[in-house]
């Protein structure tokens, strides 16, 4: 696992991909941080957050696109599968090295916070709880992303797939309200992305929704290492 | 070192390989030989355990490849068709990660040195492998199976797109890495097998239709017997085809029956020359009739243009086995089973030799 997350972290780098992925990240959350909290004179970062998930919803593709596309398409993934490694090394090199990128873009909230505390009193526990929820979110639609880029040669295809499944999940909300079985409704609602992380940002710490991203994340991980062992039976 | 018993493997409907077994020695070279499409690669692949097989049975050093796939697995280097290059990595990084992905426990530096002097690549190390040629890519790729020094190594198509002197150069090195090594290696390129290998497999459309070492093979089908003459007739028109023929035949009877012909087998063949053709001839074992056909020549008032033995290669070889029906397998078939109306296909021949 370790070859791989250091290889691929180089390759986020050396592609250039890492830094069209960081100054993205920044321009928004330096935009949203400046309008949402700056201009209205407050320390709360919570506006922040909760503008950025449309922006991680389209960034987090862009990230995922090529970590298993492109090991299809140019045949190096016949050098990792008879390696001797497991399938969830693979996974799980990919996986965590993505969100380790993430990771990096989301901490310059922390430089934010420093610059905050110059003029006012930070409070730490809802960024603190804000920065968890928007890993935990992360970790998930990564976990989708890397799912949805081994089904796929295409970076590209992979790209607008993931974007679209994650919409998908982004519209839970919406769907549910439009259906009038309640029994159904409960199922979307309950399976929001959106409605949890916006809770998080609210202030609310719901340790169901973390176990709920987390499970997420998990899931699809092992969809992906399911896809690649059927590759190999197929 | 290596077992492989009843492999098989379908996708869908379609057995791209077909009960093959085959069993490889420490320090053997064993060739796969095969037409394009064959099923080369696809053994291969499951040899390494990049694709399973629909049954049957792949032991490495004893190791099962689907049982315990990590323990076989760290047995093989393994170089695919096409080498798994990250391209836009140096050759030093790229080795360096397969080094770690192996998991390779003996000295990183000096290891990835003596890697990269056998396969000359020690001047490109600092490149990156988008701008490397082929050759040089193929050598990397040959590298990173070497890494680890795994005791058994299947190289598919090694040489493809080397020049002549690189090819030349992985052939040594090939031939000395044998010597620690178990190699598999596949190719179409016949000559590359017969200067390497210690034993060959002949595969085609999935199931093996010789085995052996070239030798055995080339005993099992050759016929020293056989030759090639072009005999120009008086007409020099077609014309003059049957009653060739007719006179070949006739070499060494009497003509009432009393002795036996010592021709076992003539045909004419293509018309090289206008109005000039070429005719198989076949000899009873032990006869030389090369005196008679001249003598038969000059008493007809017929030119005899050329006349060749057949020396087969495996050359000859593997096109008889591999060419589905072709005109010279048709010769095969009917020297091995005298019967004109052989139409068994060149798998069901070249099984047939190998029982």
């Amino acid at each position: 696992m370790g070859a791989i997350y250091r290889r691929e972290m180089n390759a986020f780098f050396t592609s250039g991909l890492a830094y069209v992925f960081l100054a993205v990240y920044f321009l928004f959350s330096g935009y949203f941080f400046y309008q949402g909290t700056l201009i209205q004179a407050t320390t709360d970062t919570s506006p922040l957050f909760s503008a950025m998930f449309l922006v991680v919803l389209f960034l987090i593709p862009i990230l995922t696109m090529r970590l298993l596309s492109e090991e299809k398409k140019q045949k190096t993934d016949q050098g990792l599968l008879t390696a001797p490694i497991g399938l969830w090394s693979i996974v799980l090199g990919k996986y965590f090295a993505a969100l380790t990128l993430f990771v990096i873009a989301e901490s310059i909230v922390f430089v934010y916070a420093i610059i905050l505390s110059c003029f006012g009193t930070v409070v730490w526990s809802t960024l603190l709880a804000n920065y968890f929820a928007m890993l935990l979110l992360a970790a998930a639609f990564i976990a989708v992303g890397v799912f949805i880029s081994s089904l796929t040669e295409n970076q590209m295809a992979s790209a607008v797939a993931s974007f679209l499944a994650l919409m998908l999940l982004y519209m839970f909300d919406s769907i549910g309200s439009g259906i009038s079985i309640e029994f159904i409704k409960k199922i979307f609602t309950s399976l929001s992305f959106y409605s949890r992380y916006v809770e998080f940002t609210m202030g609310i710490f719901n340790l169901s929704s973390v176990v709920f991203y987390l499970s997420a994340a998990f899931l699809f991980n092992f969809f992906t290492v399911r896809v690649l062992e059927k590759r190999r039976w197929g | 070192m290596i077992e492989v018993k009843n492999l098989t493997k379908k996708y869908g409907d379609k057995k791209a390989v077909d009960n093959i077994s085959f069993k490889v020695g420490k320090g053997e070279i064993l060739g796969f030989l095969g037409p394009n499409g064959a099923g080369k690669s696809t053994t291969m692949n499951m040899l390494t355990g990049y694709i399973s097989s629909t049954s049957g049975q792949i032991l490495i050093n004893g190791v099962d490849i689907l049982e315990e796939p990590k323990k076989a697995k760290s047995f093989i280097g393994y170089l695919p068709e096409i080498p798994p290059l990250y391209i836009d990595m140096t050759v030093e990084g790229y080795l360096n990660f397969m080094f770690d992905l192996k998991r390779c426990k003996l000295p990183r530096k000096a290891h990835l040195k003596d890697v990269c002097d056998l396969c000359r690549i020690t001047d490109v190390k600092g490149r990156i492998i988008k701008n490397l040629s082929k050759g040089y890519r193929q050598r990397v790729g040959l590298a990173q199976a070497l890494i680890g020094n795994p005791p058994v190594l299947i190289l598919d198509e090694p040489t493809v797109g080397l020049d002549p002197k690189q090819i030349l150069e992985i052939r040594t090195l090939i031939k000395k890495l044998g010597k620690s090594h178990t190699v598999i290696l596949s190719s179409h390129i016949l000559p590359e097998i017969q200067a390497v290998c210690d034993k060959i497999i002949i595969i085609n459309k999935g199931v093996i239709a010789a085995d052996g070492t070239a030798n055995e093979i080339a005993k099992n089908i050759t016929n020293e017997h056989k030759m090639t003459v072009r005999i120009e007739g008086s007409t020099k028109t077609a014309a003059d085809k049957d009653e060739i023929v007719r006179a070949i035949k006739a070499i060494g009877s009497d003509g009432e029956g009393g002795a036996k012909s010592s021709v076992k087998f003539v045909r004419a063949d293509m018309e090289r020359e206008p109005g000039i053709y070429d005719y198989d001839v076949e000899s009873v074992e032990g006869v030389d009739i090369r005196r008679d056909i001249n003598k038969m020549c000059a008493e007809h008032g017929w030119n005899l243009l050329m006349m060749q033995l057949s020396d087969l290669t495996l050359e000859d070889i593997f096109l008889k086995i591999t060419m589905g029906d072709g005109m010279i397998v048709g010769d095969v078939n009917e020297n091995h089973e005298e019967s004109s109306e052989n139409e068994k296909t060149s798998a069901d021949n070249g099984k047939g030799d190998e029982e």
